[in-house]
């Protein structure tokens, strides 16, 4: 096993082992999506704490093992707040840490709609080497990711990225389309991307006791996204495109396990892309850092 | 080592807003204030999703499953027994219990965004007319404060602000 992998492996365990450690939190209803937003935000007052993999497959170089962890607190019913951090191991090449990312959801209309949009604010600060591939956008294609990471970090990525989101829910379907603008603030074009997915619990009705094998436990959908261009060159050509099924498992012993297999969908993409993510919602963090600093009880 | 300066620089940031909003003390009046103006949303739901009907009510295991979702869902606002807690108010008093199984549905769906309650439309419905059995089966245990007036409900006495005396 190469030092990137067991770098990769250790990581991975560190990520596992604080979760198992968190106390107190509660069994969530978490949609499958890994990178499709749909329109709910985080419960007030908790934090979700998130751990994703990405294995991608790369022609003309090595494959690899990019991962992200997620915080995600929910500042009140309208506004969610989230931060990442990304990195990635190329195999026979490095593990390095490639960025973080900083993003705000907000909640735009009062009342549940056939429709509803949220808007979407991000900062992101990545390397070139940055491979979590969260969203797809501009002239994305497979090559940019063929060098080796040395050269990839000499690259500095500071963005705004703005998404619209609108997203439904009817007869247990959830439907989300997600419009992408990103402006690199060092000057290049706007770019821009999508991503649309649906998805369903396995069963609508909750049964009466508590099990980790029902189905209403599984939501399964499928995801597509892709670049649409940039500015001066906008729409579905020299950029990649994907399609995902995905699967997410609601356990009641307060985890949520993600799976989704994305194949590219032309000669730019990746031909395969395996995703998974483990996450954990502690229930009442706002509340714990209130008592910690000596708050009303 | 820029980035995770910054990095560090972002957590500390929003660490600090954690705690800015967690410093904020609630004392009780203005507590009992905000659940009444929760409560008054129950009247604000149309009359068409007021007079919908529970389609579980004569389900045997509709309560059940109920108390699964809220101890799953709910507790963490209202309470274990949904006595009510700091951050939601007790689904115990009359204004919830008096309410038409429609009404409490459309608050499960729509939320009180701005009053902290998020929407729960993301449980399907047949999940959300099982919260409403559970909800309903609880019945009427406690009253609430009177706190002067507060804004009226668009329609249905029923669901009207609290006029009850402790």
């Amino acid at each position: 096993m190469s030092t990137s992998a067991v770098r990769s492996s250790l990581l991975f365990f560190l990520a596992l082992l604080l979760f198992v450690s968190l106390p107190g939190s509660s069994p969530a209803q978490e949609n499958p999506y890994i990178v499709a937003y749909d329109h709910y935000l985080e419960e007030p007052g908790n934090l979700e704490i998130e751990y994703f993999s990405t294995f991608g497959t790369q022609r003309a170089s090595n494959d690899f093992h990019a991962f992200w962890m997620e915080f995600e607190y929910g500042a009140t019913a309208w506004w969610t707040t989230e931060f990442y951090l990304d990195g990635q191991s190329t195999f026979g090449d490095s593990t390095v840490f490639t960025g973080f990312r900083f993003e705000n959801r907000f909640r735009v209309l009062k009342r549940e709609h056939f429709i509803n949009p949220i808007l979407y604010v991000e900062y992101e600060n990545t390397s070139g080497a940055d491979k979590i591939l969260k969203e797809v956008e501009g002239h994305d294609v497979e090559a940019d990711y063929a060098d080796r990471n040395a050269a990839l970090r000499q690259e500095h990525n500071h963005e705004l990225e703005f998404k619209l989101l609108l997203s439904g829910t009817h007869k247990g379907w959830n439907f989300t389309e997600n419009t992408i603008a990103t402006k690199n603030l060092s000057g290049d074009p706007w770019e821009f991307g999508y991503a649309i997915g649906a998805s369903r619990p396995l069963a609508l009705k909750a049964s009466a006791k508590r099990c980790s094998f029902c189905r209403q436990n599984f939501i399964a959908g499928a995801e597509l996204y892709g670049g649409l261009g940039d500015r001066h060159s906008f729409g579905l050509n020299d950029t990649s495109h994907y399609f995902a099924p995905v699967v997410a498992w609601n356990l009641p012993s307060d985890w949520t396990l993600r799976l989704s297999a994305g194949f590219g969908l032309n000669d730019n993409s990746h031909r395969f892309l395996l995703r998974w993510g483990v996450s954990r919602e502690i229930t009442g963090f706002g509340s714990m850092v209130r008592n910690l600093f000596g708050g009303q009880r | 080592m820029s980035a995770c300066v910054r990095a560090l620089a972002a957590t500390a940031a929003l660490l600090s807003v954690s705690v800015a909003r967690a410093q904020q003390e609630r004392p009780p009046a203005s507590k009992y204030r905000k659940d009444a103006l929760v409560y008054a949303e129950l009247g604000k739901a149309p009359q068409k999703a007021r007079s919908k009907r529970n389609p579980l009510e004569r389900d045997p295991e509709a309560v059940a499953a109920g108390r699964n979702l809220f101890e799953q869902h709910c507790t963490e606002c209202h309470g274990d027994l949904a006595e009510g807690g700091r951050k939601g108010p007790s689904l115990l008093v009359e204004p919830v219990q008096n309410s038409e199984p429609g009404a409490i549905f459309w608050i499960l769906t729509n939320g009180v965004v701005w009053r902290g309650m998020p929407v729960w439309s993301k449980l399907p419905e047949p999940q959300r007319w099982q919260l409403v059995s559970y909800i309903k089966s609880l019945g009427v245990a406690e009253q609430v404060p009177s706190l002067g007036p507060v804004p009226k409900p668009s329609s249905g006495s029923a669901t009207a602000p609290p006029s009850l005396r402790r």
